[in-house]
């Protein structure tokens, strides 16, 4: 994985909340053996008419949410269904950050592990930025800061998640290293 | 209060612990059971393949396929049984991955294979203290058995299958006390149903929910996989329920269970699992049951749900809200009863059980499926689909104009082609009324076997305490 130290981009802003997984990408492109290529599939339902043109009135759609890799989204992102598949459709499509309230715990890890990275503000900050689209944002992981141009805010970052992202580590390889430790605790618990 | 009483969750947490969290590290948490299946596991083992790793233990993992298989017996049995191409790949390549990496796994044919949370109960894999994990969020189910299972990613899947591991944090707690007696017509669903209106869809977030009090102990097996089912819907990490002489029962004799002097050892243990008196939760909440009425959801989550002698909410200043109800047609202020229903769909990994299928047969029998009305009744494994025609409800189901079909996950989520139209109303029995989730348009009511039932009948939004 790409290490990341800071991203800098435009907003695209979806004031939609609990955005739920299914939304991210419906269970009818969920029959791929591979992680790659769902860009094309992010928030399909959405983003698409029923004759497969793009609608002009759904937000990623506007010219100005064009290339933007930072996601603002309403309240409670990425609920329901522990599909990857919603990471991997974000990042191909572009995004390498999304910003919201509340984050669900399985999308949350799931964005983790694939260089998505999940911002938590304040509610202040979050409505800040859900009125002004298309703002140059900057996320700093160093000091996990999220910059606007009307001001700043500090989000939560696990510290395990956050060496991993900045130093572009992948977690099976630290649990692979622990092989003593495991091994061990199967011969406690009788495990063969 | 004693400073070493500790809940059910510390007790399965601090078993599993191969290495406790640090402040920069997450703990290293041993799993005992992992289930997987065909949508979220080809990844997974795409990396093992690139890294040239091994499943490292084989007989702690468990395969089954469930979300795109048919349901049609025909398909199930007859000659080229999957029609989606894609589908037909990835169940292909579960059976290639299982045999080279030495998994078991409960092909198509199998006669017990099913969803993957009815089957790990039913089987007896699923037991009392254990660590469960599937890329799959209603995981929480297997919780109903006092285990700490929950739902994971697909590089997750992959580090499980190379390590038998996890690194975790370790979750808050969050104790949901019920009391009071279920009202006639009123059971476990209406119950979850409630306490997702309640919380909301984020309300659990970060929080491993452990469901306690009479009301809870007073369910039987089922009802209590129900309510643990849904606990993802809550947005909790799991949901969790202590083990007592029912869960003892459930498990007595099942195939995979222990049995003779192992089971004894093991009932020594579980006897000890239940949360310390006087343990402490980060959360808690009491909510009384005993005035509870059929709950059935109006909107696009499972926390827009009302009473059904309901009205639709009114919200004027939220868009949100209102975007929601134009995609389901409702008006604010309206009825939820008498409103017509297109389709009625019994099964889903939280209400495709015994029970489930029994309550929905008491309201059919000698009935009829009003016309215009598809019923699907999909059994949530082959064992239940055997056990429901040993009593004759297929007979029920079938006479009363309901189709009767092979396990799986079917209308729950599609992916098989079961489908509803687009700007069809269905009321399901399933645990998602997402945009979509039952197909492009579709509109999804949640409810009790016992009130899909009901309405199947009337062919309109029905209490079912009406038909009883
Ligand atoms: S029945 Fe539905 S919720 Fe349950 S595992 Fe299958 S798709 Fe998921």
């Amino acid at each position: 994985m790409e290490p990341i130290r800071t991203l800098r981009s435009r907003t695209a802003v979806l004031p939609v909340s609990d955005v739920d997984t299914d939304q991210i990408i419906p269970a009818r492109f969920l029959t791929t053996t591979t992680r790659e290529g769902l860009g094309k599939h992010l928030f399909a339902d959405w983003r698409y008419g029923p004759d497969g043109a793009l609608r002009a009135d759904f937000a990623l759609n506007h010219p100005q949410a064009a290339g933007c890799a930072i996601l603002v989204a309403g309240n409670n992102f990425g609920c329901g269904s522990s599909r990857e598949h919603a990471p991997w459709a974000l990042t191909d499509y572009g995004f390498r950050a999304v910003v919201s309230t509340q984050i669900a715990d399985i999308f949350r890890s799931n964005s983790l592990k694939n260089g998505l990275v999940p911002v938590i503000v304040d509610p202040a900050t979050h409505r800040w930025l859900l009125e002004h689209p298309g703002v140059e944002v900057s996320i700093d992981l160093e000091t996990t800061t999220l910059r606007h141009p009307a001001g700043e805010a500090r989000f939560p970052l696990e510290p395990f998640a956050r060496y991993c992202l900045m130093n572009g580590v992948d977690e099976l390889g630290f649990l692979l290293g622990r092989e003593a430790e495991i091994a061990a605790y199967e011969g406690r618990a009788g495990i063969r | 209060m004693s400073a070493t009483a500790r809940t059910l969750f510390e007790k399965v947490w601090r078993a599993h612990e191969v290495a406790a969290e640090t402040a920069d590290t997450p703990a290293v948490l041993y799993i005992d059971l992992h289930l997987i299946h065909e949508v979220t596991s080809p990844q997974a083992f795409t990396v093992l393949r690139q890294r040239a790793l091994k499943v490292r233990r084989p007989h702690l993992t468990f395969a089954t396929m469930d979300h795109s298989t048919p349901t049609r017996t025909e398909q199930v049995f007859g000659g080229a049984p999957i029609a989606i191409e894609a589908a037909a790949r990835q169940v292909r390549e579960l059976e290639v991955n299982c045999a080279a990496f030495g998994v078991e796994l409960l092909d198509l044919r199998h006669d017990r294979r099913g969803i993957v949370h009815i089957i790990g109960p039913e089987l007896g894999l699923t037991q009392p203290g254990k660590t469960v994990v599937c890329g799959d969020s209603h995981t929480s189910t297997h919780g109903a058995l006092g285990a700490l299972a929950f739902g994971i990613g697909t590089t997750e899947v992959g580090h499980v299958l190379a390590t038998q591991c996890l690194l975790q944090r370790k979750p808050r707690t969050f104790a949901i006390n019920v009391t009071g007696k279920l009202p006639a017509g009123v059971g476990a669903k209406d119950l979850i149903l409630s306490i997702i209106g309640r919380i909301g869809v984020g309300g659990g977030t970060g929080h491993v929910i452990e469901y306690r009090g009479d009301t809870i102990r007073a369910l039987d097996m089922d009802g209590r996989m129900t309510v643990c089912n849904m606990s993802i819907e809550a947005g909790a990490r799991a949901g969790m329920i202590a083990p007592d002489e029912t869960t003892f029962a459930y498990l007595a004799g099942r195939p995979r269970a222990p049995q003779g002097e192992d089971w004894e050892r093991v009932l020594e243990g579980w006897r000890a699992l239940p949360s310390d008196p006087g343990a402490r939760f980060d959360r808690e909440i009491d909510i009384d049951v005993s005035r509870l009425e059929p709950m059935v959801t109006y909107g696009t989550h499972p926390g827009m749900v009302l009473p059904i002698g309901g009205a639709i909410p009114e919200r004027p200043d939220d868009p949100v809200f209102a975007k929601s109800l134009a995609y389901m047609g409702f008006s604010p202020g309206q009825p939820i009863k008498e409103h017509p229903v297109n389709v009625v769909f019994i099964g889903s990994c939280t209400n495709g059980r015994l029970s489930d299928l029994r309550l929905a047969a008491s309201i059919l029998r000698g009935r009829k499926v009003a016309s215009g009305v598809q019923m699907l009744v999909v059994p949530g494994s082959q064992q239940v689909k055997r056990e429901a025609e040993a009593e004759g409800l297929d007979r029920v189901f079938l006479e009363a104009g309901a189709e009767w079909r092979e396990s799986g996950c079917s209308m729950c989520l599609g992916m098989n082609g079961d489908l509803v139209a687009k700007g069809h109303y269905a009321v399901s029995t399933s645990n998602r009324n997402f945009e979509g989730r039952q197909g492009v348009g579709a509109r999804t009511l949640l409810a009790s076997p016992l009130t899909a039932a009901a309405c199947a009948v009337r062919g309109r939004v029905t209490d079912p305490r009406e038909l009883m």
